[in-house]
């Protein structure tokens, strides 16, 4: 993307101030999306996004500048302006000597979405549509779209690290809207994977319509959710999101290092149930949080993060990595190159154990049956976190019951990792975005069935 | 503000784009540029410095009644060719709809544009050593605000130089600048009984607006005060919302006014103009022709004036928010409500969006119900609310209220209803009108009693 001379002499000017580390990321990113809203195709929108971010590391402080201008002097601008944030005082000259990492791997079995022609993007969302329509006249409203991004990335620093990477990602997402007695009520549905048009070979857009649909009429019969604290079943691939929230966000370094996690200190203790084994894993698949490299070079790998309840690992990026003597873990990521890059998750995983799902609902005499959640959100300091439900259901007599609406389920990181009485052998995992700090970037996460002993059901039921 | 005179550069890259237009061709270039400084400090040293300039275009193009739509995050001249030319492209693959349209004269035509000051050339000469030192101060007073202040998790200054410009083949053009800065920070508070945060902020225009006394005094205050919060037991209660908070549901509910939802199926005040939908006192504007609102622009990014648009009026529905599409399309004309960022097209939003005032201070109004659970800060406002159903179920922290005086802290607990039955709830606006960061401004509110879901 960039001539290896000139990366070299921008580290080296970024340094020439002294500084102890310096970083050049190049991003050159194409992206397409379509929309098919109110029964017909609304309209196609390309996007080109190329640029650099500098970082420049001295002592505790870092500098940092970005500029969509990749020609050298645009790139030295950069280097100035990044190192004088650090302030960089009167230090000696530098040599940087960048190394080439492996290539980025071929991969035989892309059709990167640049090649694909744009009628064949919109002709899958128009039959997302009609499959959802068909699931019934109650359906008043469909929305489906399609999204591609192309990112490039190259990262260069003053360690000789010189890595590359071509990552893609498409997605399509269903949204419906049913109407009936229980007023408008909304279905949804997003599968992506880290790949480009051949998703289609295994995603049937046609089964992500009807699947949002069906979403939307079966919350047309629903009762309010239930008020209070009772037994929880999370279906497997729905409840990823609540490891995600109760524990990985806390598990993030510079949390830890800011002593602004309810996690900081427990290394080696027992935080959660026996039965919970946790990792993050960046190569998993081609799962939406799948990456070769992290946005800091370093390749991405399986950390276990609890293993059998005790807590092993946290997730690191460079600059932590770095000051505590520690190598990174490959979770430094960052949303673009105008972002610096922070520890972050990747694909999160709770592991099989060897319960049969359906034994474990038959245990639960009264409770709540979690299918799909909708996001969620934590304050790592005090670990307590909120989930909504996007289908859910009653358990009654170890029976899955009806459907319930509106429920957000609260709890606390480290009590409801206490609570998991009962793993599934069963597997499945999530595509979702991930926020933190402003900055967003796509993950995954996964589970077995769960049982957790006791959460509090935010309903409107009386 | 228009200005014919003297165009800016944006305004000039606009225009060049725009009077591409081919025959039969309508084409549409919005254009931005922000220069933005943002410091992180932490244990009492810079932790980042990060100043940057971004910058970028979108192109739109309507030919045949189709719409196609391209962006790039830079302004180099080729690179805005290739732009223009990837919005034609798309625009052969979208589907007919015959009120797709720029706005034109009749759009602009009758309607002033508002006299709006949103710049401050002192902001742009403040040295990058003042702003490190705001957040090293914060960090600092935040600390060393009380003694059960554990450590701060973040402490930061930011701020912004933003420039827009909005072109189109009609002749239909704008240029709108504005500068913001803001600090804040974040204390962990532990006095044994497990940690708490709070959050302290102040934002404005120029340096002068930030009274930066209130953010470790909010910051402390709000996390001191949950200390020893626990779940309380399942119960219906009246809810005093915060101002925050209050800013927060609102901007859920702004997307129920949007006219593309109302359009499209997607609003649940659809088809109920000229309807009681809230109590008799509840009156709702967006307001961007307001200077203290934050979101106040005197055009919205159409290139069209902005107006005072009265959303309810005592509690009656009195109509939606409108772009050009949805203006034509529903009859009822722009609002001057369109709002975007440079990588998507026009959409329908709000710019100052508030309640109108009531009369009674936070206190008086803390006083006027037996007991309350005033809630602090809420969680999950985006997976627990739905602005098409109207369910409502989020997770909150605050205090309880007796006898018109804060008691015991609570933590770990929901509140739910649906947004239909809280505007009809409502039984209380306070008087403390907040201008805050975003598109709502906030106020101290209670409502008539929720679930509260807890222990």
């Amino acid at each position: 993307m960039i001539d290896t001379a000139v990366l070299q002499s921008t580290l080296e000017r970024a340094l020439r101030g002294g500084g102890d580390f310096a970083e050049v990321f190049v991003e050159d990113r194409r992206s397409s999306s379509a929309r098919y809203d109110d029964g017909r195709v609304e309209e196609l929108v390309s996007g080109r996004d190329r640029g650099a971010g500098l970082r420049v590391v001295r002592g505790d402080t870092t500098g940092f500048a970005h500029t969509s201008d990749l020609s050298p002097e645009g790139l030295l601008a950069a280097s100035d302006a990044a190192a004088a944030a650090a302030r960089g005082g009167t230090g000696g000259v530098r040599t940087v000597a960048l190394t080439p990492g492996a290539g980025v791997p071929a991969r035989d079995d892309l059709i990167a979405p640049e090649t694909v022609e744009k009628v064949r993007k919109v002709d899958l969302l128009r039959r997302a549509d009609a499959a959802a329509r068909e699931q019934g006249g109650a359906i008043t409203s469909v929305t489906a779209s399609y999204a591609d991004a192309h990112r490039r990335i190259l990262v260069a620093n003053s360690d000789g690290l010189l890595a590359e990477d071509d990552q893609v990602r498409t997605r399509v997402m269903v949204q419906c809207v049913a109407t009936g007695d229980t007023g408008m009520q909304t279905g949804y549905e997003a599968p992506g994977r880290t790949m480009g048009f051949e998703l289609f070979d295994t995603v049937d857009p046609e089964e992500v319509g009807r699947t949002a649909a069906t979403r939307a009429l079966t919350l047309l019969d629903s009762v309010p959710a239930p008020t209070g604290r009772i037994p929880v079943v999370l279906r497997r691939g729905a409840g990823g999101v609540l490891f995600h929230e109760a524990c990985g966000h806390g598990l993030e370094a510079d949390h830890i290092y800011k002593d602004a996690s309810v996690f900081s200190g427990d290394m080696g203790e027992r935080v959660a149930s026996p039965l919970v084994t946790l990792v993050d894993d960046g190569t998993y698949g081609r799962e939406w949080g799948t990456l070769a490299i992290d946005d800091e070079g370093h390749p991405t790998q399986r950390n276990v993060l609890i293993e059998d309840g005790v807590l092993t690992e946290y997730m690191w990026d460079l600059l932590r990595a770095r000051k505590e003597g520690h190598p990174s873990s490959g979770n430094g990521r960052r949303e673009t190159y105008k972002h610096l890059p922070m520890p972050r998750m990747t694909n999160t995983f709770v592991l099989e154990g060897d319960t049969d799902p359906d034994t474990i609902v038959q245990g639960v005499e009264y409770g709540l049956y979690c299918v799909q959640l909708g996001g969620g959100q934590v304050n790592p300091a005090t670990g307590d976190f909120v989930f909504g439900v996007t289908e859910g259901y009653l358990i009654e007599n170890g029976k899955i019951t009806r459907p319930v609406r509106a429920a957000q389920l609260i709890g606390n990181g480290p009590d409801v990792l206490r609570g998991i009485d009962a793993v599934g052998n069963d597997f499945e995992t999530w595509t979702g975005m991930c926020g933190k700090n402003g900055q967003s970037v796509p993950v995954s996460s996964g589970q077995p069935t769960v049982l957790v002993r006791e959460m509090t059901v935010g309903g409107t039921a009386a | 503000m228009s200005q014919e005179t003297n165009p800016t550069d944006l305004l000039v890259i606009a225009r060049r784009v725009a009077s591409a237009a081919g025959p039969g061709e309508q084409v549409e270039a919005y254009v931005v540029r922000s220069r933005e400084t943002d410091v992180e400090v932490f244990g009492g040293e810079v932790e980042s410095l990060t100043t940057a300039v971004v910058e970028g275009v979108g192109v739109r193009v309507v030919a045949d009644h189709r719409q196609g739509y391209a962006w790039a995050g830079s302004l180099d001249e080729s690179v805005i060719r290739e732009t223009l030319q990837d919005a034609r492209d798309n625009a052969r693959f979208g589907e007919p709809d015959e009120w797709y349209a720029l706005a034109d004269k009749h759009d602009v035509d009758g309607v002033g544009a508002a006299a709006l000051d949103l710049w401050r050339d002192e902001l742009v000469k403040v040295p990058t050593d003042d702003k490190v030192a705001i957040a090293l101060d914060l960090e600092r007073a935040t600390k060393a605000a009380d003694a059960r202040i554990r450590n701060v998790e973040s402490a930061s200054y930011g701020d912004s130089l933003s420039e827009a410009a909005v072109a189109n083949s009609h002749g239909v053009e704008a240029a709108t600048r504005r500068t913001s800065c803001g600090a804040s920070s974040v204390a962990i508070a532990d006095d044994g009984t497990g940690p708490q945060t709070g959050y302290g902020f102040v934002a404005g225009r120029a340096l002068d607006d930030l009274d930066l006394e209130s953010v470790p005094r909010d910051a402390v205050l709000r996390a001191t005060r949950l200390l020893g919060a626990r779940p309380i037991p399942g119960r219906r209660l009246p809810v005093i919302l915060d101002p925050l908070v209050t800013r927060s549901v609102l901007g859920v509910l702004a997307s129920a006014f949007n006219g593309e939802s109302v359009l499209k199926g997607r609003s649940l005040f659809a088809g109920r103009e000229g309807e009681q939908i809230g109590a008799p006192f509840v009156t709702v504007v967006d307001d961007p022709t307001d200077a203290r609102a934050t979101g106040a622009s005197p055009y919205d990014s159409e290139g069209v004036p902005t107006r005072a648009t009265m959303l309810i009026t005592d509690g009656v529905l009195k109509g939606y928010l409108q772009n050009v599409y949805t203006g034509r399309r529903s009859g009822a004309g722009t609002t001057g409500s369109a709002v975007r960022g440079y990588t998507s097209t026009p959409g329908v939003g709000v710019r100052a969006l508030r309640l109108a005032p009531g009369t009674k201070s936070p206190e008086e109004i803390m006083a006027s119900v037996p007991e309350a659970l005033y809630v602090q800060s809420v969680s999950g406002l985006h997976s627990g609310t739905n602005p098409i159903s109207g369910d409502f179920s989020v997770g909150a922290e605050g205090l309880l209220v007796r006898g018109g005086t804060f008691a015991e802290p609570v933590r770990e607990v929901t509140i739910a209803s649906t947004l239909q039955r809280m505007l009809l709830d409502l039984a209380e606006v306070g008087a403390d009108l907040t201008f805050l960061p975003g598109a709502v401004a906030g106020m101290t509110v209670l409502l008539g009693e929720m679930t509260v879901s807890g222990a």
